[in-house]
């Protein structure tokens, strides 16, 4: 039986969170209603004119610079020309000749250690509208509201080997462009969006392998189960004397087969030549020290300052650490009440529990960090016990709410005025009379009956520790 | 004095000091359209109704004293690859034949601003490819001047429009002489302004690192206040320049005395008709009275300039043309099965010959395999270009030479050759190469009564030493204002006499 090495590239497209599109000022907002963030230049209209929008060059720049790019510091838009009625110019603005960001990489770590992968270049591009085909109506209809939205596509070397290696990879891009704030990069809404070029070579041999491209994978685990079936077949199809046809495969994640779209036969000629509504961008050094100097600290250089700082445990570091927005939420939160271990608990503990009953990613957290911070020193100060702190925090994961607020309108705050308790104490005392006599022929554990009387009786507002030394103090 | 003989800007001064109302030069205007425009067929669409909408809305602007500009109440002719809000804008193609646009070209909007009142589009070779105006879907135009021939082109229809006293002055495009050849062929005066000068938002492209807007009116004052009037940083536009010396009208009278013209003797080689070569020397002569220094000097590369602008120019329209599909709008085949064979028929339908032909070139010439033998050598030609005319701007202030090898062909003489037809533009194509600014100034007639023109270039940015010279030509040629355009007498009684 032969051994065969697979060979991956990956072409990964990540939409930028600009506000404005990549060459007009219409919203790059989703979900708005079918081509209302549209005008003359994003629909393709006659005589329409493009004007590239700055931030988008300054997100490509500082992606280009994360993964160690050199930049091309004369840089051109080209025109990529095919026809399709989701392109509504029949052209896509692209970079062929001079793309803004080339010869880089990125470390990754895998379970066989950490390993260099390429990236051959990082250009910059607009998006295409969406086709809506309407079966009933027998027609189809296009939303040009995603055309024009801005793009960049990172294409890497063929450096990779096996499924855990790539998904080390887009790992590795998610986290730097998150952290940049490039890109929330979600692929399952498509902000980040992978293909996947693949062969297989006999082992120890240098030649590559034929390659397919695989399109249509949204999410890391598609991209795993689509990488170990591509490689299947092909060896298979190698096992059995035929050759692999180089074509652009879609891969069914339902069904766990990829299917040819088309070949290189029909390979479009794209006629690339410069755009020349488009003025080269000049990138002087100075911009690229300016976007150099901006870059904030990465997730290497954030575990090592959290492990010198906060003192938490390796597992929380690397959770807190894995999202940009959980990282924020709490250095944001540690900021306000000095409390390191307790934030980590609460992101580690009930904020991990919910967001894995709600299939939720951490980016979807939506309570701010004033309000952690608000809820811990609220139960630090003892004004709320745990029960109640729990409840709060549930609801604040809903709907963010005040947790100060909230305690207060729906009278939950602790029962500690020690006069007041007290003389609920006594009363209880009073009328049992039986597990007073019990505590004091020795029998410590009627306490327990007592004191669970007293939270039943504050509606379990009342400190528990606090009304355990108020009895002991009656009854001594 | 009849109003059609008014110049542009003198019609606007006694419009401004309120002896003529708006209303009575649309009455002039539209009079000769009725008299002339069956014949000639200046216009693809004539907007009368609006025209006098506008008219009242300037002319009460203008007694408010909001409006004091050079053209304030001047009615104006579109050319129509301009797009124009409400009014359909079809590049004289089937294509677009029911295109109207929800935006103005920002030249559109800035002569409105300025109170230019626009009456109608003119007439053009289909998306601005040809040089006769033969190549519209929507008919021939005829020139004013001898209806037998053409009005050149691609704007002949605007050029066609200003001579016949049709309009009082006209927007045209000019990607390799398309304003330049026309005025010389109808005894108008059109200049191309150096690159990035106007804006091109809203120009629907041909060959969009060629395209510049740019003025046809009567005389050379005309021409600058329309290019005063029209030249501005446009943010919409990324090749727009923003240049501090718009203000064209400024020292327009000042004499050439001193001024180094270099005539090139390329120029004046195997082609060129004997009259045209002895009205443009006589233009030279004119200049030289008046104090110009002459001097001969070979130019260089000039047969290269057509290939190498057929070449860069069907590149970008075969892209730039992809867009008109039948998806969104123009025209759409009525009959089809699916995507490609609807994208096919409704192109093939909607374009005429010579836009298929450029389409074809310039696809094949972006090819994969292609790419550097024709489209990169192209482009290598015009750096070359450029830096020949650098250097003989180092030794001139202008350039002098003809506009067009011959006056206006007869009609029919030029679409069975296509390539004779292209020849026609080598004077004027190596400006567009170079992104220089260009002028042609009438400077005569041959012996059929046709007219010749004379074409003057200046390094990028020197508009107003060529306007100046052309100025002092215009005066020296004792062409008086208005003068040498037909007069409308050969059609009938068309003039409004006015006090």
């Amino acid at each position: 039986m032969k051994q065969y090495e697979t060979v991956i590239g990956l072409e990964v497209h990540v939409e930028l969170a600009t506000k404005t599109k990549i060459f007009c000022g219409c919203s790059t907002a989703f979900g708005g209603a079918p081509n209302t963030h549209t005008c003359p230049v994003c629909t393709g209209m006659p005589g329409s004119l493009p004007v590239l929008n700055r931030q988008v060059v300054e997100y490509a720049l500082a992606v280009g610079l994360a993964t160690n790019c050199a930049v091309h510091q004369y840089c051109k838009f080209d025109r990529k020309n095919y026809f399709y009625p989701d392109n509504p110019q029949n052209y896509q603005i692209s970079q062929l000749y001079l793309p803004i960001c080339h010869d880089g990489y990125v470390e990754i770590e895998t379970s066989f250690g950490s390993k260099r992968v390429g990236i051959h270049e990082i250009h910059m591009e607009e998006d295409a509208g969406k086709l809506i085909h309407d079966e009933w109506e027998d027609c189809s209809l296009v939303d040009y509201n995603r055309s024009g939205v801005p793009l960049i596509e990172i294409v890497s070397e063929p450096d990779m080997r096996s499924a855990e290696e790539v998904i080390a990879y887009l790992e590795k891009l998610r986290l730097i462009i998150q952290y940049l704030g490039a890109s929330d990069c979600k692929l399952q809404e498509g902000s980040m969006r992978a293909d996947v070029n693949l062969s297989v070579r006999e082992a120890g041999t240098q030649k590559l392998g034929t390659r397919t491209e695989m399109k249509n994978l949204n999410s890391f685990k598609a991209i795993a189960r689509a990488i170990d079936g591509e490689r299947a077949r092909q060896i298979e199809l190698l096992g059995e004397g035929k050759s692999v046809i180089q074509e652009t495969r879609r891969w069914d994640d339902n069904k766990e087969y990829s299917y040819a779209m088309r070949s290189k036969e029909d390979a479009k000629d794209y006629r690339y030549f410069p755009d020349p509504d488009l003025t080269p961008v000049f990138i002087d050094d100075a911009w690229i020290a300016r976007v150099r100097s901006a870059q904030p600290e990465f997730r290497t250089e954030k575990m090592a300052r959290y492990r010198r700082e906060y003192g938490i445990p390796e597992y929380d570091i690397e959770i807190i650490t894995g999202s940009k927005h959980m990282a924020d939420l709490f250095e944001a939160a540690v900021a306000i009440c000095h409390q390191p271990k307790k934030v980590s608990n609460w992101l580690m503990v009930e904020t991990l529990r919910l967001l894995k009953e709600r299939e939720l990613e951490p980016e979807d957290i939506r309570f701010s960090p004033e309000h952690l911070a608000g809820l811990i020193q609220m139960a630090d100060a003892g004004e709320i016990n745990s029960s109640v702190a729990k409840e709060v925090f549930a609801v604040m994961f809903e709907k963010d709410v005040d947790p100060l607020r909230y305690v207060e309108e729906h009278g939950l705050r602790s029962q500690n005025d020690e006069g007041e308790l007290k003389a609920l104490l006594q009363e209880i005392v009073s009328r049992n009379p039986q597990s007073v006599a019990d505590y004091r022929n020795g029998k410590q554990k009627a306490i327990g009956f007592l004191v669970g009387q007293a939270m039943k009786a504050t509606s379990g507002k009342a400190d528990p520790g606090l009304v355990n030394r108020i009895f002991k103090e009656l009854l001594s | 004095m009849s109003i059609l003989q008014l110049s542009a800007t003198e019609l606007s001064d006694r419009i401004r000091s309120g002896e003529i109302k708006v209303t009575e030069t649309l009455d002039a205007v539209f009079g000769v359209i009725e008299a002339k425009e069956s014949l000639l067929h200046c216009y693809v669409t004539l907007d009368r109704e609006k025209a006098y909408q506008k008219a009242a809305l300037v002319q009460r602007r203008i007694d408010a004293g909001e409006l004091t500009g050079p053209l304030a109440g001047v009615p104006f002719a579109i050319k129509d690859n301009l797009c124009t809000q409400g009014t359909r804008t079809t590049c004289s193609s089937k294509i677009l034949e029911n295109f109207v646009p929800a935006y103005n070209a920002e030249a559109v909007t800035r002569l409105e601003a300025a109170g230019a009142v626009i009456i109608g589009k003119t007439n053009m070779d289909e998306f601005a490819m040809g040089s006769t105006t033969e190549t519209s879907y929507y008919g021939v135009t005829r020139n004013p001047h001898g209806t037998d021939h053409v009005p050149g082109g691609s704007s002949g229809g605007s050029a066609a429009a200003v001579a016949a006293g049709e309009c009082f002055a006209a927007l045209g495009s000019d990607t390799g002489g398309s304003i330049r050849q026309p005025a010389s062929f109808c005894g108008v005066v059109g200049m191309k302004p150096t690159y990035g000068t106007v804006s091109r938002y809203g120009l629907i492209a041909y060959g969009s690192s060629l395209d510049q807007i740019g003025p046809l009116t009567k005389n050379v004052r005309d021409c600058a206040a329309v290019l005063e009037t029209i030249a501005a940083h446009d943010p919409k536009d990324s090749t727009s320049v923003a240049r501090q010396d718009t203000d064209f009208t400024v020292g327009l009278d000042q004499d050439v005395r001193g001024l180094k013209i270099g005539i090139p003797r390329d120029y004046f080689g195997e082609g060129l008709d004997g009259e045209v070569a002895a009205a443009v020397r006589k233009a030279a002569d004119v200049l030289e009275v008046r104090g110009a220094v002459l001097e001969e000097f070979d130019l260089s590369l000039v047969d290269y300039a057509i290939p190498a602008y057929y070449t860069i120019a069907s590149a970008e329209a075969s892209s730039n043309l992809e867009r008109f599909d039948g998806v969104k709008y123009g025209y759409r085949t009525g009959n089809y099965e699916e995507l490609h064979q609807m994208y096919k028929k409704t192109r093939s339908e909607g374009f005429g010959p010579e836009v298929k032909r450029r389409i074809l070139l310039g696809s094949f010439v972006l090819s994969s395999g292609y790419y550097d033998a024709y489209y990169l050598k192209a482009l290598r030609v015009k750096a070359l270009i450029k830096k020949a005319f650098n250097q003989a701007f180092q030794r001139y202030d202008c350039i002098l030479g003809p506009v067009a090898p011959t006056t206006a062909p007869r009609l029919g003489e030029s679409l069975a050759d296509p390539i004779k037809m292209y020849l026609g533009d080598i004077y004027t194509i190596a400006v567009n190469l170079a992104g220089l600014p260009a002028i042609s100034v009438p400077c005569g007639m041959d012996a059929g009564g046709l007219p010749i023109g004379v074409q003057l270039i200046g390094d990028c940015y020197q508009e107003k030493k060529l306007l100046r010279a052309a100025r002092q030509l215009e005066a020296g040629l004792g062409r008086k204002d208005g003068q040498g355009l037909t007069d409308g007498s050969e059609f009938g009684e068309v003039c409004h006499e006015t006090v």
